[in-house]
């Protein structure tokens, strides 16, 4: 494989492009409503309309609106289509498709017409999205390696490859301003650095994508919409630190993201992308898939490594960071799914274009998963600093059925509630947190006025005792007496002390705990407890049998309160 | 082998680069009190005691893992260390089922000499009472879930020291659980070499050997130490 | 000064705790110089007095006589001392709690019933056996308590310090061994 083989792939695949093309989203969430059967049946539409020339029905990653999935989306190309196209070049999108549709929809290529839901392509939720991970993304075919290359794919690695030395590629990296995407925001171009400049015979590159915040979805569909600019990031990644050898930890319950990278593996070794002298240069990258058990806590590095060494998934201290000494005591890159996806398009267009995307301190974009109580729940992109109120109101349309937001939770079990009036903050990696939240990994759960802020919190205070390793004790332990005492508050058998006893403990679980998921645990609690202390000190009962009990005067209370 | 200057508590302390601050602490007199810690084996970071606070570090960190650095300031003693350090051990009271009155180790438990060493009187937290049971399945040692805090020194004996490996961690959280080979009753082990080690690291009285009543059930670590001694530095002491 | 009123009370333990308090042997003379012991096991009042003093209450609370009981003390007393392990901890009363809640029944069954050795039966006429507590609960999970003495039974020379320090007016403080569990 040459550049000239890479562009005749990326040339005979544009040239095969038939008229029209009806994609339809093969991500898990429509694939849960049927879509493989809408496939299938426009495929037979199409053979029974005798448009096989002129029509093809392509599979595509996630097309974004997912509440209103199946999704179908029409495109032309050439004069004299029969389907209307805005102006800038969208054909009609169809929501709710059934396989019975698929003849009527076929149909309107032919002058026909359709009573299929249409969807609004210039709607806000589409127009507000500014596209780099998700650029592929509802487009191309994730199960066919020529679709992403006629995507320009596998162009970046090309040039890193034949034109850039490892140190340039970092320099770019560090220049474009990408800060990791699985959270913490940590500089990507420094990690990188810090790797390239450990010496070692050998380095590991790690994709975490053990995605596991309740909510979350964003991973998930990079991998099943576009596994290949994970395989590419990752293979740049490798080539500026030094690492022959990459994992990708991905999670047993996403099993279409699994097989979907599993075929992008085997198609990229066929082509000579991965494997011994990619692109003919003495570079070797080879990617290998560990799938996780079910255990959140394995989406911490450390843990993660040690399940990929087939230990038990448990942290240890750091340091030393995994930079320094990873997988099998190597130093090891580890990023995130979404961190990957960003360099390909980064190396194609240029650190200066990236920087130019966000905030001063936050650069680029950031998918969202939309979900909760919201009207348009699915799958967003949006530069960093977008107005929170623009994401939930003017793209997301909203709570449903004339509700009113009262929070935004970010940033799952690790991150915090926004309250409704703090709407108007930029979404960037410092003022989330100067709100007591985190940017986190992506999910962003909307709440209206008929959720208890106590009960959200209890919520994730459950999961995080059920996911704790049970390593350390302040995690372990600690997580169990709080969420305790979140039922004793919810069931008001609670007092003031228990109050103080579960703030108290939130400062020492926040502050002892061995690895993140301890560490912010209490996220929840502290952030609720913050903006909607009221809905907690509603729920308490007097202290009957306190301190102020004390004393000679005292006399037996009436009445004694149930326990 | 260079050495590092740094201070702990105020006094200045030199250490080998490989030391960590729980070693240089150890060297030069000063305490840290520690549970999962113990010598001969490598430490894991897990029981959260030995942490200490580094001048410039906004994290508290545990001395048992963490390594000496070249003008670092330690705190091992301060309001807010003492408080976590009791908190800690309230939450372990709380968990398991740690009756002394009625336990082998009383009077020799490291958990219960931690408590009043650090002047725990009593723990504000609700007790769980779990339902643990206990093992007694083995010819010579008994395992009490009831007693034990997870500390895994058991575990790190039985691979490291003895080889076995026939202790290990299964379950998650306060499920977590101390078994024997694939999860089975300790008695029908294959790979136990009935050496004893888990029950000479066994800080509280989880691990006993039969036959121990409440009281009873003293370690000899000097054993597990004369082994350690004599693989690392190749010493036979007497 | 007036010579303090102090009590003791024994709820859910085995009186070990009392028989430890008479181990002071001769400080009890000391002690009988200096309080007035206003109610106890030892001495014949059928009714919490008020305005005591000192109350140090042995045992965990295990039925609703207990918990009744200890909620009258804590009104009428200025400062409460859990005294011994079963106050402190709930300790061997609580090992019933492993069973899960709701195991006062079954408790009573194997109490009256399976270990019976003649006219087996569980005594539910009112008024006999007060009803268990669905859950043992150490002194301080049912009132406020000010000052522990933990042991099972405190060494008499611990509480001896106590009853110092408190009998002093000071802060009554327990170090190091002093605060030995078990």
């Amino acid at each position: 494989m040459d550049i000239d083989d890479l562009n005749e792939i990326a040339q005979k695949e544009r040239a095969a492009r038939k008229r029209y093309t009806l994609r339809c989203c093969m991500a898990a969430g429509c694939i849960s409503s049927n879509s493989k059967g809408v496939k299938e049946a426009l495929e037979k539409a199409v053979k029974d309309a005798g448009l096989e020339d002129q029509v093809e029905v392509r599979g595509v990653g996630c097309m974004k609106l997912c509440c209103q999935g199946p999704l179908v989306q029409i495109d032309a190309q050439g004069e004299g289509a029969t389907i209307e196209i805005s102006a800038d070049g969208q054909g009609p999108l169809y929501q709710k498709v059934t396989p019975e549709d698929a003849a009527s929809l076929v149909a309107t290529l032919k002058g026909g017409k359709t009573t299929v839901q249409r969807g609004d392509p210039a709607h806000p939720f589409f127009t507000k999205q500014l596209s780099i991970v998700l650029a592929n993304s509802g487009y191309v075919d994730p199960e066919r390696i020529e679709s992403y290359i006629a995507a320009d794919g596998y162009q970046a690695l090309h040039d890193v490859l034949r034109e850039m030395t490892p140190k340039e590629v970092i320099e770019t990296v560090v220049n474009s301003g990408l800060r990791g995407r699985g959270g913490a925001g940590y500089p990507t171009g420094l990690k990188w650095g810090t790797v390239a400049k450990t010496a070692s015979p050998q380095k590991y590159v790690i994709c975490n994508a053990d995605e596991g915040d309740p909510g979350a979805f964003m991973d998930r569909s990079v991998l099943e919409s576009d596994p290949h600019s994970v395989l590419e990031g990752m293979a740049i990644a490798a080539y500026a630190v030094g690492a022959s050898q990459g994992f990708i930890y991905v999670r047993a319950e996403y099993p279409l993201a699994i097989s979907r990278l599993q075929t992008a593996i085997r198609q990229a070794k066929q082509y000579g992308l991965l494997g011994s002298g990619v692109f003919e240069s003495p570079f070797n990258f080879n990617i290998d898939l560990r799938i996780g058990a079910g255990a959140f806590v394995c989406g911490e590095e450390t843990a993660l490594m040690a399940s990929v060494e087939g230990k038990r998934g448990t942290p240890r201290p750091r340091p030393p960071f995994p930079a320094e000494s990873g997988l099998y005591n190597s130093p090891t890159l580890i990023n995130n799914v979404e961190t990957f996806a960003n360099i390909a398009p980064i190396i194609r267009k240029g650190a200066a274009w990236f920087a130019g995307i966000g905030t001063e301190k936050s650069k680029g974009t950031k998918v969202f998963a939309l979900a909760g109580k919201i009207t348009n729940t699915g799958l967003i992109e949006v530069p960093m600093g977008t107005p929170l109120r623009t994401i939930v109101e003017t793209m997301g349309g909203g709570a449903p059925d004339g509700g009113r937001i009262k929070a935004v939770q970010t940033g799952g079990p690790s991150g915090g509630c926004i309250p409704a009036d703090a709407l108007d903050t930029p979404v960037d990696y410092e003022s989330l947190s100067k709100l007591g939240s985190i940017m986190g990994s992506g999910g962003m759960i909307v709440m209206d006025e008929t959720t208890r802020m106590v009960d959200v919190a209890r919520f994730f205070m459950e999961f995080c005792m059920d996911e704790s390793c049970g390593k350390c004790i302040p995690c372990r332990a600690g997580t169990v007496q709080m969420h305790h005492l979140l039922n004793k508050i919810l069931a008001r058998q609670a007092t003031i002390r228990d109050l103080q006893k579960l703030e108290e403990l939130c400062d020492m679980v926040r502050n002892t705990s061995l690895c993140g998921l301890g560490q912010t645990a209490p996220n929840p609690v502290l952030s609720t407890l913050r903006f909607f202390r009221k809905e907690y000190l509603d729920l308490l009962v007097p202290d009957t049998y306190g301190p102020r009990q004390n004393g000679k005067a005292g006399a037996p209370p009436a009445a004694a309160p149930g326990r | 082998m260079a050495a590092r200057t740094l201070t702990i508590d105020g006094k200045q302390v030199s250490a080998d680069e490989s030391a960590t601050i729980l070693e240089a602490a150890t060297d030069a007199g000063i305490n840290i009190p520690t549970l999962c810690h113990l010598d001969g084996v490598y430490d894991v970071g897990a029981c959260r005691i030995c942490l200490v606070e580094v001048a410039g570090v906004a994290k508290l960190l545990p001395a048992c893992t963490t390594r000496v650095s070249e003008g670092m300031e330690v705190k091992t003693d301060s309001e807010r260390l003492r408080k976590y350090r009791r908190m800690t051990l309230e939450l372990l009271f709380a968990e398991r089922n740690h009756v002394c009155a009625v336990c082998v180790a009383n009077g020799h438990c490291e958990l219960q000499a931690l408590a009043y060493t650090l002047g725990m009187d009593h723990v504000r937290y609700e007790y769980c009472f779990p339902r643990w049971e206990v093992d007694n399945t083995h010819p010579l040692f008994g395992m009490d879930h009831n007693r034990c805090i997870l500390c895994a020194r058991c575990v790190r004996v039985c691979w490291h020291i003895e080889g076995a490996g026939t202790k290990n961690v299964s379950g998650r959280g306060a499920r977590s659980q101390i078994i024997s080979d694939l999860n089975q009753p300790w008695g029908t082990s294959d790979t136990c070499t009935k050496c004893g080690k888990c029950v000479m690291a066994c800080p509280t009285g989880a691990l006993f050997d039969k036959g121990a009543t409440v009281s009873e059930m003293e370690r000899d670590r000097t054993k597990l130490e004369f082994i350690v001694t004599a693989r690392e530095k190749k010493q036979w002491i007497a | 000064m007036d010579r303090l009123k102090v009590a003791t009370v024994w709820l859910g333990g085995c009186s070990g705790c009392h028989m430890s308090f008479l181990d002071l042997d001769e400080f009890l003379l000391e002690l009988a110089d200096k309080i007035d012991l206003v109610y106890s096991p030892v001495v014949d009042t059928k009714e919490y007095p008020e305005n005591v003093d000192v109350c140090l209450v042995e045992g965990a609370v295990c039925n609703e006589d207990n918990l009744e009981l200890l909620r009258r003390i804590r009104a009428r007393t200025q400062v409460l001392v859990a005294f011994g392990d079963c106050a402190v901890t709930a300790n061997v009363p609580a090992i019933r709690n492993q069973l899960g809640l709701r195991n006062d029944e079954s408790v009573l069954q194997r109490a009256y019933v399976e270990g019976a050795q003649s006219n087996p039966g569980v005594p539910r006429h009112p008024g006999i056996v007060p009803p268990l507590l669905p859950r043992v609960l150490p002194v301080h999970e049912a009132v406020h308590v000010d000052y522990f003495l933990p042991g099972c039974p405190p060494p008499a020379d611990r509480i001896k310090a106590v009853l110092t320090q408190v009998l002093a007016g000071a802060e009554p403080r327990l170090e190091g061994p002093q605060l030995k569990f078990g």
